[in-house]
């Protein structure tokens, strides 16, 4: 007999929350909404909770499929679901779309109750420290008083180290993969390219360009190109791509002539159509002001002085995004703070990617560890 | 290697001896996390282990073990200066490039350091060599070809090394398979037991 793997039909759910966020940046949220999945069963005593934070472009659904047609199911079903590595017969397990996301949470694409109209531009911009504000009012709504574990993979990692150094009392286990303590120079960089290939889109008009539907598509194609170059190594582009063409022979022209050109054309416009520019821009920012300790080495041991929680941390070799030596940065100010920490460092060739793949290694040593948490 | 009745290798009650309860250590290529293991049982430590292989790795994640996938030959620049009551290096300074890096970095980290390693001044291991053969035992289980082993050397090899860079010997114990040896050390002894500490 083989086991149930997938977790079948789901259906999201909305919080809704009309005490007031006050935001990092001073402006204040008077109400929002967070859309959210969960997967698996709340047990009585509601200590089996696992929080997935999501990355640059993931949303709340992790898992499962909304109709027997539905052709993709969740980001990260391959861990997530029956007798997966996420066991979700053992856990409960909870997504939420973050703050300033386009697919149901509050937003640029939702309405503002205080104008009656698009949020547009005029959204706020959001911090991981805002979104871990936001995720813990939904938790207590879920009458959760400590979470099992929080998960989370890149820009969803530093959500994770945020739960613990916010609310130490409330979550027991933190497993950070692939990320870092805050961005380097070049991340910020790639991010800002990225942000001005869609604002200098003619389309993009400041951001306000739901009424016309005139989405700047052409910048948000150029800025998923440029991330997809940087989430792969070089090694898995040359064994997957290499010089490939897509003709025969050299055609002398503009069109497209190699596989790997192919390849990024049909992502960029993929990502163009299904993404919004003003989350996307958004994203990008939080994840260049996440910075629990100022930039300073010394100072993360201390920030992690109060962290109360387990860690697992995961890095990937060839991850030149969120290299090996930054989960160090975040293994050593565990070290210094005798938190108990699991490190691993993965040979994967995917790049930055690795994190949502599912090799054999990394799963084995998830499953093992969230086993563990029970 | 060979086990006595409880299951655990013979020279783990040694290593205990030398800990003291409720220390705090650091086990370099702690393997599957069986030493650790032991030493929380018999001396209630906290600690953590480093190991770069992954099978063994993971083993040492299941038995709960705070165990880092960490290159030891870089040093162990993920920890501060006496930060650790013991650092112990169990049959792995023979595998390292950086040997003296690795002792260094132990006293810098630890406040006390337990070494073990396969003596290559055993008689067993001189007779195979008078004979003209790579010397094989129970401690070097390993062909010449396919040994990780780089750094072999005698207690007298380790005795000269500990004067030269004055580290502080204060114990040193001798075994042959279960059973201490006093006499000629260097020649009746296969696995020789140091513990040095940081001044």
């Amino acid at each position: 007999m083989t086991l149930k793997k997938n977790i079948g039909i789901v259906k999201p759910e909305i919080f809704k929350s009309l005490n007031p966020l006050r935001l990092q940046s001073g402006k204040i949220l008077k109400e929002y909404n967070l859309i959210y999945e969960t997967y698996g069963t709340l047990n009585k005593k509601k200590d089996n909770a696992v929080l997935v934070c999501h990355a640059l472009t993931g949303n709340h659904h992790l898992a499962g499929r909304y109709s027997s047609k539905d052709k993709c199911p969740g980001w990260w079903d391959n861990l997530i679901g029956p007798n997966k590595p996420l066991d979700t017969n053992k856990f409960f397990v909870i997504g939420i779309n973050n703050l300033g996301g386009s697919d149901g949470s509050s937003g640029p694409k939702s309405i503002n109750k205080q104008t009656k109209k698009l949020w547009g531009a005029d959204f706020p911009i959001v911090t991981v420290e805002d979104w871990v504000n936001s995720h813990e009012a939904l938790i207590t709504s879920l009458n959760i008083s400590k979470l099992a574990g929080v998960v989370g993979g890149s820009l969803g990692g530093m959500q994770v180290i945020q739960w613990a150094i916010r609310f130490p009392e409330k979550i027991k286990h933190a497993v950070v993969i692939a990320a870092a303590p805050n961005l380097t120079a070049q991340n910020i960089a790639f991010n800002e390219v990225a942000r001005q290939s869609i604002i200098t889109d003619p389309d993009f008009n400041t951001g306000n360009y739901y009424e016309t539907n005139t989405p700047p598509r052409r910048g948000l194609r150029i800025a998923r190109m440029l991330g997809h170059i940087t989430y792969l190594s070089d090694d898995v582009m040359g064994s997957k791509f290499g010089r490939k063409l897509k003709n025969k022979n050299y055609q002398y022209d503009f069109k497209t002539e190699f596989e790997i050109e192919s390849y990024l054309n049909y992502q960029g416009d993929k990502f163009a159509k299904e993404f919004d520019a003003n989350t996307y821009i958004r994203m990008t920012k939080a994840l260049d002001y996440y910075d629990p300790s100022n930039g300073s080495k010394r100072k993360l041991s201390k920030v992690f002085k109060k962290i109360k929680s387990k860690f697992l941390v995961i890095s990937f070799t060839s991850d030149w995004r969120f290299a090996p030596n930054r989960s160090k940065e975040i293994v050593k100010a565990l070290l210094d703070n005798n938190i108990d920490v699991k490190y691993a460092e993965i040979t994967a060739s995917s790049g930055h990617d690795a994190f949502l793949m599912e090799e054999p290694r990394y799963h084995t040593i998830l499953k093992s560890y969230f086993n563990s948490m029970l | 290697m060979k086990l006595n009745k409880n299951n655990y290798r013979y020279d783990f009650p040694i290593i205990a001896n030398w800990v003291k309860p409720n220390s705090k250590v650091l086990d370099l290529g702690c393997g599957d996390g069986e030493l650790l293991n032991y030493l929380k049982k018999e001396r209630n430590i906290t600690g953590y282990g480093i190991e770069k292989d992954p099978d063994n790795w993971l083993k040492s994640l299941k038995t709960g073990i705070n165990v880092l996938q960490v290159n030891l030959e870089e040093g162990l620049s993920e920890f501060e200066d006496d930060s650790f009551d013991v650092v112990i290096l169990s049959k792995t300074i023979q595998s390292m490039h950086n040997t003296e890096e690795i002792l260094n970095e132990m006293l810098r980290v630890g406040k006390q350091v337990i070494v073990t390693f396969p003596n290559f001044g055993y008689w067993r291991d001189r007779i195979q060599s008078i004979q003209g053969v790579m010397p094989k035992s129970k401690e070097l289980p390993y062909s010449w070809f396919n040994t990780p082993n780089v750094h072999l050397c005698t207690i007298k090899d380790f005795d000269d090394l500990c004067k030269l860079n004055k580290y502080k010997i204060v114990g040193r114990l001798v075994l042959t398979d279960t059973k201490s040896v006093r006499f000629f050390p260097n020649l009746l002894g296969a696995l020789a037991l140091y513990n040095l500490v940081n001044r």
